[in-house]
């Protein structure tokens, strides 16, 4: 027998195995899809069913489940609420964080790195539930309980350093001879950055801000710890309500209450996907 | 139009680094002045110096009659070419073109009309609705070019602008560059690390090593007559034979051989030591014996096209000769090169020229 022939009888146990290495890749695979598939199906047709359970069916379709979510006065309110305190952040974490990039990116500040990684580390305290209390007095002595302002200001605090983070990378990639050209021009900073820099960094702005309002759309526990007027709840908190004076969740008005709430963070993403394709260069470069 | 002064300057960076170290330089009015170096030498922090991007630690720069040495970079109005162009790829051709005028506040029909003009009499009249991305490397230059010029300024500052080109745009670009030059007769700063291109474009040319300048003159003079080893060694396209000798009983004793003075009378004393300069293109290649050439044997004959350059083993030195296209030896034949003696130099033995009287 030649080498070749001892090969290809050796290759038939070794083509089983990895036939059965296959199956059981994809049996898992199908596993996991299932997992997060069916919540997503539960999400697309209980708004649309009479009498929605928790199984994945369309047995009564009917739209009148929207109607009847409107009936309850805070729903649009909540809606609204959530724009506005989604935006804000948006505004306000979008601008500082652009700043504090530029900033950091273009100055050598002795161990920046160092300092951009402890504002990380410390961020994902200070948005954690670790630091509600302390948040909470801070808000309380300020005078921010229970105001739009109060929301906007702790929910963007969390998020400002991975914000700077993320943007100093994009800042980071804009080559330093676009602004000293614009310099030599007589460009002053604003210019540049208004100009030059922020224009380059666009794709990167765009995500930094789909990422902002997605993250601030979803907060539950700062407008649940801030706010005592129903009037001021955003839609993560409103969806609590859904439920009968026992507790008892109503189907019907939650899942498609669940459904708005959705629509706005995938259609944001498709549009800036669409529009920029994303890209997160992560990570500090030496 | 302006001329420029460099008096005294020093640039030493906060790493210890110092760029340049008490370089004086005077730029005339009109002029295309060329800084010759190696990397690392400082060329690009006295362009930058010049334009106001870095800050010296001592001296100052002059353009005009005007002491720019505290001025921002954009009230000097000086124009900077960048080596990648620095063209912004959000922008067409036609608003990268006008946007220096943008920030002058020039109002836009003018400024549009303006990156019009400018943008066609450099041939990219086509291509104004483009962006950078959509250029070729050459076309990008121009676009460059272009932008600096629209500003009309007092001086241009070019650092290696040709570098990202390949050979063949190269020499094109040369050309055409320094035509441009000579029609706007605006005072030019051209930063290389080619000696060629130095030696074609400019008027006058500095060569600097590690911070200071060794030389300046216009290309024939820095070609001719290298003031020192360094120069030697950096300038022409083929390395400068550089030859021990000893100066003994009227002439000069060089590979074990005593050759005749280069022409001109000279100030050295019996046993003195030189070094003996002489470019390979002023060198003739004799089959036959000569008294004033040296001998050697024939190692590597490379073809330049219409040259070749031949490399010969003496007595314990080697040298190189050009010689024309239909007499190029084999290797391992005889041969004895004969240096032009009115194009033959001596160097001290700390390596500066020691020029005839
Ligand atoms: N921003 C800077 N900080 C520290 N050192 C620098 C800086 N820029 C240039 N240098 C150093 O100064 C020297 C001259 O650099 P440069 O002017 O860029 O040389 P060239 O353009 O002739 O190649 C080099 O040793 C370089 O490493
Ligand atoms: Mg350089």
């Amino acid at each position: 027998m030649s080498t070749r022939d001892l090969a290809r009888l050796d290759a038939g146990p070794r083509r089983a195995h990895r036939l059965v290495n296959r199956v059981l890749t994809y049996l898992f695979l199908v596993l996991v899809a299932v997992f997060f598939v069916v919540p997503v199906l539960w999400l697309l047709t209980a708004p649309f069913n009479r009498a929605p359970s928790f199984t994945v069916s369309l047995s009564q379709p009917t739209l009148q489940n929207f109607p009847d979510l409107f009936k309850n006065p805070y729903s649009a309110s909540s809606l609204l609420n959530s724009a506005i305190y989604s935006l804000g952040s948006v505004v306000l974490v979008g601008g500082c964080a652009g700043f504090a990039a530029y900033a950091l990116s273009r100055v050598e500040v002795p161990g920046r790195n160092l300092i951009l990684i402890v504002l990380l580390l410390l961020s994902s305290v200070v948005t954690g539930s670790a630091a509600i209390v302390p948040l909470y007095f801070i808000a309380f002595n300020l005078h921010l309980i229970d105001t739009v302002p109060g929301v906007i200001l702790l929910m963007s605090g969390g998020l400002l350093p991975a914000a700077i983070f993320i943007l100093k990378d994009f800042m980071d990639g804009v080559p330093g001879s676009y602004e000293e050209s614009a310099r030599v021009f007589g460009a002053n900073p604003l210019q540049i950055l208004r100009d030059v820099v922020a224009p380059v960094v666009r794709p990167g702005l765009a995500v930094i801000a789909v990422w902002i309002f997605v993250n601030a759309w979803g907060n539950f526990l700062i407008p649940f710890v801030i706010l005592r007027n129903p009037a001021l709840d955003p839609a993560s908190v409103q969806i609590f309500s859904f439920q009968t004076s026992g507790g008892q969740a109503v189907l019907r008005t939650a899942a498609a209450f669940a459904l708005l709430y959705t629509l706005p963070a995938v259609v944001l993403y498709l549009v800036v996907q669409r529009r920029y394709g994303f890209r997160f260069y992560g990570g500090i470069k030496a | 139009m302006a001329q420029v002064r460099i008096e005294d300057l020093t640039v030493q960076f906060s790493g210890g680094t110092r760029a340049l170290d008490r370089l004086d330089l005077a730029i005339e009015d009109g002029e295309f002045f060329a800084l010759l170096g190696p990397s690392g030498c400082g060329k690009t922090t006295l362009l930058r110096t010049i334009a106001g991007l870095v800050l010296p630690s001592a001296g100052r720069v002059v353009i005009g009659d005007r002491d720019v040495t505290r001025l921002p970079p954009g009230d000097r109005n000086v124009a900077m070419v960048f080596q990648d162009y620095a063209l912004y790829p959000h922008m067409t051709v036609a608003e990268n073109i006008a946007y220096p005028l943008k920030v002058r506040r020039v109002e836009r029909s003018r400024r549009q009309e303006m990156a019009l003009s400018v943008g066609a009499s450099l041939g990219l009249g086509e291509l104004m609705e483009r962006r950078p991305a959509q250029l070729s490397g050459g076309q990008q230059q121009r676009v460059a070019l272009a932008r600096a010029i629209a500003t009309r300024p007092d001086v241009f500052l070019l650092d290696e602008p040709l570098s990202n080109l390949d050979a063949r745009l190269r020499l094109e670009a040369r050309t055409f560059l320094k035509r441009l030059q000579g029609e706007l007769g605006i005072t030019t700063v051209y930063v290389t690390h080619d000696q060629a291109e130095a030696l074609a474009m400019a008027h006058r040319m500095a060569v600097m090593d590690r911070g200071v300048v060794r030389q300046v003159g216009t290309p024939v003079e820095v070609f001719q007559y290298p003031a020192n080893l360094f120069v030697a060694q950096f300038t022409g396209s083929t390395p400068m034979n550089l030859l021990p000798a000893r100066v003994d009983k009227g002439a000069l004793t060089v590979g074990g051989r005593r050759l005749p003075f280069p022409s001109g009378s000279y100030r050295l004393r019996e046993g003195d030591r030189v070094t003996v300069g002489v470019r390979p293109e002023y060198m003739d290649l004799s089959t036959v014996e000569r008294h004033d050439g040296l001998p050697g044997r024939v190692a590597v004959v490379e073809s330049l096209g219409v040259t070749s350059l031949v490399t010969l083993e003496g007595e314990g030195i080697s040298f190189q000769v050009v010689v024309p296209e239909n007499r190029a030896p084999r290797a391992g034949e005889r041969g004895w090169a004969v240096a032009d003696p009115a194009r033959t130099l001596l160097y001290d033995d700390r390596g500066e020229l020691i020029r005839a009287f």
